[in-house]
């Protein structure tokens, strides 16, 4: 036992003396809750947008004072030549495009029907169908304004209650994901060189003529990992909690034991990483070419994973961080108990021994 | 000349050499290419809703039926208890819960007016949104057909009637790969340039082999030139591939622009993404420094770059943050040009910063490396 203490210190040491490593390892997870906390969001607002007024009466000025007063937009410009809009469109900041027709007002009053034509940039699909909507419920809001009258029989009017998320605030749904995606990423990196960084320098074989088992050498070198990634859960957890004001509604000590779990799966792909690279550079660049994306993509915080094709719903299930995702979800947000993630734990679980037992079947004692 | 020429014949033989790395290089970014652009999607489709009825009216089922063939809903459940639909509303089995009341037939036709129940899981905010105001407009709609179902003879009063048609420019099926896919090109050849050339630069330096160019009577621009066109090399090959195969081929993204111009752009930036990679390479003493800063950093330009959320919408602090990132600017122009074929003149100032970032990373990465270790 004391031989294995004087490793996990050696382990300590290298981690510690590396200043620019550390420095990813506890900046990371700050940078990450300060970016989706404050600058990053779903919504889409202050969108540039022109304005083609030719009609230039009263219901187009009350539409436009309208669309100005919405913080969705920013009203770029007015044009009033047709030929400039496609211009506005390739200089690329402009969203979309509102033209109110010649006698808008006329053909409100006198033939209770007008138009509005809306040119959408849909080069993003996402921002042209919002700003759509948007700009159709203002004016549907207007119509409604000048509809004479208003008591209509059999009304049906609907309650909408947001559930776990009244103030639909998006650090809700990030802040799991930020959890998910550091504790996974910078597990896997950093583990994943640790053994193949011993092998090329040459120092591998100091070690394994050492008297420890070489499994224990194997163990000693995640313990470091394991103890750091529970501090930068407490960082995330402190900031979230005090930063962005996220309450912690379920068990603490559940979402500590259910992290360490995946932190555990991470440090196993990443010793499975280590154990199969040739290089330093390959295992780098496995880790990070080869699971940046796919992890912030399949782990279901950006992209709701129903929405995905079938294959790639398939797919996700491989991606640990999905799991804990929802595992978190369930303990942090809706309060839940063991009773409700048992399913997903066990999934986690699993992999774990899985990866586990694979890298440690590749380990070979001898080199060369 | 002759230098250089030598140089870049012992990168390019270290590159491929090394049998284990090509796939990491070349195939992986690749299979990202082609599967991610589908997982990355907006459209809010399959929505799973639980009905809870307690009224069990003809009115009740007419509006359940229409929900179920609306297209946006899948009703996963439907049963008389709010505490059952709950369950399966925490174990996410299902995103909407609809109660009707009991009564809600009668009190329609008897006092004109009723309400309805919606709760929503909100946890992702966007979702809730847009699936609630599906389900208030289907609502609203079977609330209009009972209306004139009610009032045989609909009034003689015109009601003002304003109609919003929309024309969706540039991509008028709103196919969501024809944004993601030059975005995450973008992104990958990014990857490329930063890590590779930050990890190989250290890797000299780690193995000891640096102190050999270091002796010799090599200058440093040659150093550092015959470092970086090999990686610049094969980020215009990765680009070419991603664009004319996976774009044009799988994805049948055309670029509408000028492809000289596109490539001009394309040139610009991988020479300050180079650069970067240069520039961290110089401030670090081993690979796993090396890896750990272009992690860092990379993370940083790739979420700020209005990859996956608009750079708009962003507070003022983080916008002056997403225009100092080269990402930003090079997958605007890509996205831009490509999508919606713009000209010289309309990214002229993008060329301008592109430029400034060029000269910036790599004057300060050569002012930072020294010959003597």
């Amino acid at each position: 036992m004391r031989q294995f203490f004087a490793f996990v210190i050696k382990e300590f040491y290298h981690v510690f003396r590396d200043p620019k490593s550390m420095l990813m390892l506890f900046g990371m997870p700050i940078m990450l809750i300060l970016l989706f906390g404050f600058a990053l969001s779903n919504e889409i607002k202050n969108s540039k947008i022109v304005i083609c007024d030719f009609a230039q009466d009263p219901a187009s000025q009350r539409i436009i004072d309208k669309i100005e007063a919405s913080k969705n937009f920013e009203i770029k410009k007015f044009l009033f030549d047709p030929r400039q809009i496609e211009q506005a469109f390739k200089e690329g900041n402009v969203k979309l495009v509102v033209v109110i027709p010649n006698h808008f007002n006329d053909d409100l009053l006198h033939l209770h029907k007008a138009q509005i034509q809306v040119i959408a940039d849909a080069s993003d699909p996402n921002t042209a169908n919002t700003l759509t909507n948007y700009i159709t419920n203002i004016v549907m809001d207007y119509q409604q304004e000048i509809t004479p009258f208003n008591d209509l029989p059999q009304q049906i009017k609907t309650e909408i209650r947001m559930i776990y998320n009244p103030e639909l605030k998006g650090t809700t749904n990030f802040v799991p994901g930020v959890m998910a995606l550091v504790l996974l990423l910078v597990c896997v990196l950093m583990t994943s060189v640790s053994i193949v960084k011993e092998k090329e320098k040459g120092t591998m074989e100091v070690l394994l003529v050492s008297p420890m088992h070489p499994l224990m050498v194997v163990i000693s070198k995640a313990v470091p990992y394991l103890f750091l990634s529970i501090v930068n859960l407490s960082v995330i957890l402190l900031l979230s909690v005090f930063l962005l004001k996220m309450p912690i509604n379920g068990s603490i000590g559940l979402l500590f034991f259910e992290s360490s779990l995946l932190i555990l799966t991470a440090l196993s792909l990443g010793l499975l990483i280590s154990n199969s690279a040739q290089s330093q550079q390959q295992a780098m660049l496995i880790s990070l070419m080869g699971m940046l994306i796919p992890v912030l993509l399949f782990t279901g915080f950006m992209f709701p994973l129903e929405n995905m094709p079938l294959p790639l719903q398939i797919i996700a299930n491989v991606v640990p961080s999905k799991w804990y995702y929802i595992i978190v979800k369930s303990i942090m947000i809706k309060g839940l108990g063991l009773s409700a993630i048992w399913k997903e734990t066990l999934i986690l679980l699993g992999m774990t021994v899985f990866l586990l037992s694979v890298s440690i079947n590749k380990f070979k004692i001898r080199l060369g | 000349m002759r230098t250089l020429r030598f140089l870049l014949q012992k990168e390019f033989r270290q590159i491929f050499r090394n049998r284990a790395l090509l796939p990491v290089i070349f195939i992986a970014p690749m299979i990202q290419l082609l599967i991610m652009p589908l997982a990355a999607d907006y459209e809010i489709k399959n929505i799973n809703i639980s009905i809870v009825d307690h009224d069990h009216s003809g009115y009740s089922r007419q509006l359940v039926s229409k929900i179920s063939s609306s297209g946006y809903f899948v009703i996963s459940d439907y049963g008389t208890s709010f505490n059952a639909a709950f369950q399966q509303f925490e174990k996410d089995k299902s995103d909407l819960i609809l109660e009707i009341p009991l009564g809600f037939e009668r009190n329609l036709v008897k006092e004109n007016e009723q309400k309805l129940f919606i709760a929503v899981n909100a946890i992702n905010g966007t979702k809730a949104m847009v699936g609630s105001s599906y389900l208030s407009r289907i609502i609203a709609s079977y609330n209009a057909d009972i209306r004139l179902e009610m009032t045989a003879n609909p009034r003689m009063n015109p009601v003002p009637n304003i109609e919003v048609p929309s024309i969706n420019r540039f991509n008028p099926y709103l196919n969501y790969p024809f944004f993601m896919v030059p975005g995450i090109l973008c992104t990958l050849v990014t990857m490329i340039g930063v890590y590779m050339c930050a990890l190989n630069i250290v890797k000299e330096k780690e193995v000891g082999t640096i102190e050999q160019i270091n002796v010799t009577p090599i200058k440093k621009i040659h150093f550092i030139l015959g470092k970086l066109i090999p990686f610049w090399v094969i980020g215009v090959f990765l680009f070419s591939v991603g664009l004319f195969i996976i774009a044009g081929v799988v994805y049948g993204i055309h670029p509408l622009g000028s492809i000289p111009l596109l490539y001009s752009f394309l040139f610009l930036f991988l020479i300050a993404v180079l650069g970067i990679g240069l520039l961290i390479s110089t401030y670090s003493e081993t690979q796993q420094q090396a890896m750990s800063i272009a992690f860092f950093f990379m993370m940083i330009f790739m979420l700020m770059s209005g990859l996956f959320t608009p750079v708009d919408s962003m507070p003022n602090w983080a916008i002056v943050i997403a225009r100092l990132n080269p990402v930003t600017h090079f997958i605007e122009v890509v996205r831009m040009v490509v999508l919606k074929g713009s000209g010289f003149h309309d990214i002229k100032y993008h060329f301008l910063v592109m430029t400034g970032f060029a000269l910036f990373f790599n004057s300060w990465a050569i002012w930072n490396y020294r010959k003597t270790a």
